[in-house]
């Protein structure tokens, strides 16, 4: 293990379990206030500006070329087909460029497209060894069951901050909770979070060009869900908090009329306080990428640039080699070689 | 300095010889190793001159100064905050990338030489990191922690070492979760470099000349047309069709820009031929121009500007020669550049009209603002027009599998047209595609794209063109494959050394050398030969025969 790794790897374990003493402290310290409502508030302040701030310091900057990664087949002769997949791998018009975007952000598209190249020892090979490229499922696998899970269990949340609760809550909560083997119902969510998270962790550690690519800005908030989640699953099913107190206490958060609710127990404030930095973290870091691939050049644009005038907002006269000066230097040979000329002498 | 001599290993040395390990120390503490073969040589000062820009002077990779400018430093961050400013991809490439790794196994330096900083993931991060430092509070505050590093000279010569072992083939944007495009980052990091006068020798030969001359070969006028004027003999003397050009013409209907290596040298001089026999196959009125002498466009290898200072001679000589529209002949970075950037640097070309093929009657719609046709477009219009008569026979010698040009593909995605055109001129059954994971969108570069053909560079591009290899030789085992078909200049310049190297019983050719091998005149002479003098199937083999049966009956 290298130095650079144990830095990566442990300042921000060391960091994760930093906040969930921050946290217990403070409860037991009787900061309920703080740590059921100012932080949360802030962290939401946090969250929403720091977002809009970051979208519009993206934004600022213009889009000078067209620079869509085009996928498939483009427009060609009318003969040339293309099918449902091509237009929406290399999309022609705003409406398959929707789709495009549609299908990375809800199916990860690219992720999808994904392979595995590793150079094999064949013996029968004349230079001993030879290429091997094979489809790789693993990681989008790992990451979009990581983000569907992550989906559910926030929507899901939102029977403590609605009342009445929306039907498709419930709806949710039984789907979720079909498989009921244990009391209270099991949601498979939560377990599908914490395996697809160890997954992901997992894949960073063990790998070594990913361990070594890896920084604590990637850890960190891999720990920090991961704690999320194991807090709430040890609340849900082993330390049971006030659950009515809990939904009092969001409540009020989400209607502007907060308080302090007595008897939730400290891990519920762990659980929360750890969400929190979730959120306050989430606009300074790698976690823009959910709303930065919306804007990524490479996959919203039309690759129609051959048909439809793209405009670069900056764009400046150069100095390019005239054809004036060009002749003026070379007028006796093109004159000799017969090349028409504009000017005999 | 003396040229340092550049040896290669054998490929029985290489291959089984990369190792994907990563080294025992982090990243950040471990510098590039320069090794002749794995390093291009900085530009000779004169070019800079010609082309007005700073800081020429004559330095060298492997010393430890490289007389950067006193202000260097501020001159790449000043750099830095400006592209930040004018390119959103810049901005949110460096802020979204989560580090999944998807792209690692993507690159094919990566693939071929095992360092891990040619992961595109890491490669982002050489620069990614000084982002970090100087842009980002976390980074200026955490420093190593947030993965941020001061801007030293040896991050300088890392950047100068990594930025050019990407070729912007794209592969890595293609599978990347969302779009990073580490040819972007490529780009503007080589526009960095150049700001502080570092540059390579093979890249700016190139764009002064094409600045100055008309090509990147450096072809006077007049040897541009010497050249050209003996393939209209060579295609005489083969076909009996000669074939003549010309040049500069004001009121031809069409301007015809071909990559300059396509009458430069073998085998790309064979495409050109084959250009030439089509035009005059179908009398178009066209010609080319001495001034624009250049499809390719090397100056986008060093900035987006000069890429623009080189691209506008093409719309301003069409325009001077008043021509309807342009014709682009068989090349991959120039038709990523006619495709994503022409009409944006040098347009409206509202000068040109609509392109219309007047042979087919066919408007070419997908060309409606750059009014430029490629020429595997016109060509398949053409055929599937029933327009040219083909004899794929003549064809028959060759078994061919399709290389897809990076650029071609995957900023252009022009996959089907080259595979109609080749399924119409080569007998059925010759023509085979490789595994799928390496062809059209996956396509695996020729490891010698974007400025890197130069010949002191040769072991890297010898790795880097691996994967391409690797993919033909299976192709060559399986099915008898012997030869690689592309529509790229650069592939035609480079896959003949790679190939050699790695799969040496394949040979490489242009789409418009088959097409010319398999055109029909009704006035030609009997061919007996392709164009490139090697007997067609049936007649070499005929006369052997017949010597053999004379032979036989003698010894009787």
């Amino acid at each position: 293990m290298t130095d650079f790794f144990k830095l990566h790897f442990f300042v921000p374990l060391a960091a994760v379990l930093g906040l969930v003493v921050v946290a217990y402290v403070g409860v037991q310290a009787n900061l309920q206030l703080l740590f059921g409502v100012v932080v949360p508030y802030m962290a939401a302040l946090i969250f929403i500006e720091g977002m809009v701030y970051r979208l519009i310091q993206w934004t600022r900057s213009p889009v000078p070329f067209r620079i869509p990664t085009t996928a498939a087949q483009n427009k060609s002769l009318p003969w040339i087909e293309k099918n449902l997949g091509e237009k929406l791998d290399n999309p022609e018009t705003t409406k398959h460029v929707v789709g495009r975007m549609a299908l990375e952000v809800l199916a990860f598209r690219s992720l999808f497209r994904n392979t595995r190249t590793e150079l094999r020892q064949d013996p029968d090979h004349p230079e001993g060894a030879r290429l091997i490229h094979w489809s790789y499922k693993w990681l989008w696998l790992g990451a979009i069951a990581f983000h569907y899970a992550f989906l559910v269990v926030i929507l899901r949340h939102l029977r403590f901050f609605t009342e009445p609760v929306p039907g498709f809550v419930y709806l949710l909560d039984s789907v979720d909770g079909f498989l009921q083997f244990f009391v209270p119902v099991v949601y498979l969510s939560g377990l599908v979070l914490l395996v697809a998270a160890g997954y992901l962790l997992l894949r960073r550690i063990l790998r070594p060009e990913l361990r070594y690519i890896s920084l604590a800005a990637d850890y960190f908030p891999l720990f920090l869900i991961l704690s999320i989640a194991i807090t709430g699953i040890l609340m849900r099913y082993f330390y049971k908090v006030d659950i009515v107190a809990v939904k009092d206490l969001a409540l009020g958060l989400a209607t502007f009329k907060p308080k302090v609710v007595a008897g939730i127990g400290v891990i519920f404030y762990i659980h929360l306080f750890l969400v929190c930095v979730l959120f306050a973290y989430f606009p300074f870091s790698k976690l823009m990428h959910a709303p930065g691939v919306f804007l990524s050049p490479t996959r919203n644009l039309a690759c129609n640039s051959r048909w439809v005038r793209h405009v670069n907002p900056w764009n400046y006269p150069v100095k390019f080699h005239s054809y004036a000066e060009y002749e003026d230097k070379f007028r006796e040979a093109m004159i000799e070689a017969d090349i028409p000329v504009e000017k005999e002498s | 300095m003396a040229k340092a001599k550049v040896t290669v290993p054998t490929p029985a040395e290489i291959l089984p010889g990369i190792s994907y390990k990563t080294p025992e120390k982090g990243w950040m503490d471990v510098k590039p190793d320069f090794r002749p073969g794995t390093y291009c040589n900085p530009a000779n000062p004169k070019w800079l001159e010609w082309i007005g820009y700073p800081y020429p002077r004559a330095w060298h990779v492997t010393d430890e100064d490289w007389h950067l400018p006193s202000d260097w430093k501020e001159t790449i961050l000043q750099g830095m905050e400006d592209r930040l400013s004018r390119f959103r991809s810049l901005k949110l490439f460096f802020d979204i990338c989560v580090r999944c790794g998807a792209c690692a196994d993507k690159c094919h330096f990566f693939l071929g030489t095992g360092d891990p900083k040619n992961m595109p993931v890491l490669r982002a991060e050489l620069m990614r990191s000084v982002y970090k430092r100087y842009f980002k509070p976390a980074g200026r505050l955490l420093g190593q922690l947030a993965g941020a590093r001061d801007l030293t000279e040896d991050v300088i010569k890392e950047w100068f070492f990594y930025l050019y072992q990407c070729t912007e083939c794209r592969r890595c944007s293609l599978f990347c979760p969302y779009g990073i495009d580490m040819a972007e980052m490529t780009i503007l990091g080589r526009e960095l470099l150049s700001s502080i006068g570092i540059n390579i020798e093979w890249t700016l030969a190139s764009v002064a000349q094409c600045y100055d001359k008309g090509s990147h070969i450096g072809a006077t006028p007049q040897a541009m047309k010497d050249m050209i004027d003996f393939f209209a003999e060579e295609n005489e003397r083969v076909t009996g069709i000669y074939t003549p050009i010309t040049y500069n013409r004001k009121g031809a209907e069409i301007l015809f820009v071909a990559p300059s290596g396509d009458y430069f040298a073998d085998p790309g001089t064979y495409t050109f031929m084959g250009y030439m026999l089509l035009f005059t196959y179908l009398g178009l009125d066209y010609t080319i121009s001495t001034y624009a002498g250049e499809g390719g466009n090397f100056g986008f290898f060093m900035s987006h500007e000069m890429g623009k200072r080189l691209n506008a001679k093409i719309y301003a000589e069409a325009k001077r020669l008043g021509v309807k529209w342009i014709i682009g002949g068989e090349c991959g970075h120039m038709w990523r550049i006619l495709n994503q950037y022409m009409d944006t640097w040098n347009g409206p070309a509202d000068f040109l009209e609509m392109p219309v093929s007047p042979i087919t009657g066919t408007k070419f719609e997908n060309a409606a603002t750059t009014r430029m046709v490629h020429i595997s477009e016109f060509t398949a219009d053409l055929i599937k027009h029933g327009k040219l008569k083909l004899d794929p026979m003549r064809n028959a010698h060759i078994k061919l599998t399709f290389h897809d040009s990076c650029n071609t593909s995957r900023g252009m995605g022009i996959f089907e047209e080259p595979r109609y055109i080749i399924k119409n001129v080569l007998p059925e059954g010759h023509f085979v595609d490789m595994p799928p994971n390496t062809i059209r969108e996956k396509t695996f570069c020729c490891g010698s794209g974007s400025g890197f053909n130069a010949d002191e560079y040769l072991e890297t591009r010898l790795r880097g063109g691996l994967p391409r290899a690797n993919a033909v030789r299976y192709v060559h085992e399986k099915y008898g494959v012997n030869h690689l078909g592309c529509i790229c200049a650069i592939d035609r310049a480079v896959l003949p050394t790679l190939l050699g190297y790695w799969v040496p019983e394949v040979e490489v050719t242009g789409i418009s050398e088959l097409v010319g091998n398999a055109l029909v005149f009704d006035e030609e002479i009997e061919r007996t030969t392709d164009l490139r003098d090697r007997d067609l199937v049936g007649v070499g083999e005929a006369e052997e025969g017949v010597e053999a049966a004379e032979a036989a009956e003698e010894e009787e």
